[in-house]
């Protein structure tokens, strides 16, 4: 139960760390319209992609950090 | 969950396409629709069915979705015609997720649930992400309680639970005007049930006529993994782009993975994105894994399952999106139609094909090609 409560906390904290905004950045707004190019959405399609994910997870013996939520896949 | 058909459960997707934009920082996911027919066709088995996907923004900072999704399985795979009879069946899955957006912070749940006929699961999500540094950083983290319940058909007494957490970490970054990067952590735990209640593993039986028997596998209940990966995505100096990763994954059961992916996106025209990849995964074996076990209980923990075993695949990937001419519908204000293809070689290096013949534990090592296929539209409003 540690994990979760510590989880709950950052949940918490983690806003508080909007007050960082105030950094400089260092790619100024106008130029970021590469990033709203839909050739550079790391994920365009969620359906798609997640299902693919999916394929990887029921035959491979690896699992997670795919940037995408894990959880009960049945396949054991 | 009978025998060999990993592939077939699919539990995570709908929390998966219902949350996937946690990671994406405070901006919420577009409204739109997606109808998707899925197939895997390989090693015998072939899975198909739709997909579909439905999310709606209201009042500026909500977002609600809604999945479904549906397997229909077929199965002569080499664990089932080792060991038992091809077999079809079915199973469903539902998801709903809710985000809210708070200033930069936004705030993700969700829940999924999935059914068949020997095997229920349940999971819920809370994810929040975080845009820090004039919006160039996000940070983002989530966790997932599974509960599923594990039946096995023709044996009403056969009732098992498997509780599931999962940790996940993220942080993405925009480096340069072109250049951006992120890094995903994720510690995942099980606790229960986690073999397959059909699955045999094979031992040296020298009163047997093929020179070996089988009994039934068995795992620890527990098993903790841990893994992290980077991807890069770049702005190529003319409209395209490339993009690469690499995943390093550990867990107690002994098992080892690394997994690098490369691709390309070419728009062509004002209507076409065309996209090309190829993917390189291995892995070695559990510590509990055995193509051919000396004896019958040769050891405490037992398994035979060619995905706890060591291996490797290559997969290439070629897809296209052509956007529609606008459709005339009031609510729809842009469309895509697209096709996903994908083609997997497998290849094992302890595991053998008993149905090939051979002195035990000589016979060819197993392998076998996949293809996948996704067809889909997309549909904004």
């Amino acid at each position: 139960m540690r994990k979760p409560s510590r989880l709950l906390l950052l949940a918490c904290a983690l806003p508080l760390a909007g007050g960082c905004s105030n950094v400089e950045p260092w790619v100024k707004p106008y130029e970021r319209q590469n990033f709203a190019d839909v050739i550079m959405a790391p994920e365009r399609d969620p359906v798609a992609g997640s299902y693919l994910n999916h394929v990887f997870e029921a035959r491979e013996g690896a699992r997670g950090a795919t940037g995408s939520h894990g959880g009960g896949c049945g396949c054991n | 969950m009978s025998n060999g058909k990993r592939i077939g459960a699919l539990t995570t997707l709908a929390g998966t396409i219902v949350a996937s934009s946690a990671t994406q920082g405070a901006v919420l996911p577009d409204d739109r629709a997606d109808a998707m027919y899925h197939q895997y066709d390989g090693g015998g088995v072939t899975i198909d069915g739709p997909s579909l996907l439905v999310r709606k923004k209201f009042a500026e900072k909500y977002s609600a979705s809604a999945s479904y999704y549906m397997d229909m399985v077929s199965s002569a795979s080499i664990d089932v015609i080792s060991t038992a009879s091809p077999y079809k069946e079915e199973r469903t899955q539902g998801g709903i997720a809710f985000d809210a957006l708070q200033g930069k912070t936004q705030y993700s749940v969700s829940y999924a649930l999935s059914d068949e006929n020997d095997y229920t699961a349940n999971t819920a999500s809370l994810d929040v992400s975080q845009d820090l540094f004039g919006d160039l950083t996000t940070v983002s983290f989530g966790f997932s309680q599974g509960w599923d319940e594990v039946r096995k058909r023709g044996d009403n007494s056969f009732d098992e639970q498997v509780d599931r957490r999962n940790y996940r970490l993220g942080l993405s970054q925009i480096l340069t005007p072109k250049l951006m990067a992120t890094l995903d952590y994720e510690v995942i735990t099980d606790e229960g049930f986690l073999n397959n209640p059909y699955r045999s593993v094979r031992y040296l039986d020298e009163s047997s006529g093929v020179g070996y028997s089988y009994q039934p596998e068995v795992y620890p209940q527990t098993r903790t993994s841990n893994a992290a990966g980077i991807t890069a995505r770049y702005y190529l100096p003319y409209r395209a782009s490339v993009h690469g990763g690499y995943r390093w994954y550990t867990d107690t059961w002994g098992i080892d993975a690394h997994t690098v992916s490369v691709g390309y996106t070419h728009p062509w025209g004002p209507h076409w994105i065309l996209e090309a990849g190829y993917r390189w995964y291995d892995q070695s074996a559990a510590d509990f894994y055995s193509d051919l076990f000396p004896r019958a209980d040769a050891q405490n923990f037992l398994a035979r399952d060619k995905e706890l075993s060591t291996f490797h695949n290559q997969m290439l990937s070629f897809g296209a999106t052509y956007e529609l001419p606008a459709l005339g519908w009031k609510r729809i204000r842009r469309s895509t139609v697209n096709v996903f293809v994908d083609h997997i070689q497998y290849d094992y290096e302890d595991f053998r094909d008993v149905t090939k013949g051979g002195a035990p534990g000589e016979e060819p090592l197993y392998g076998f090609d996949a293809n996948v296929v996704r067809v889909f539209f997309s549909g904004w409003f």
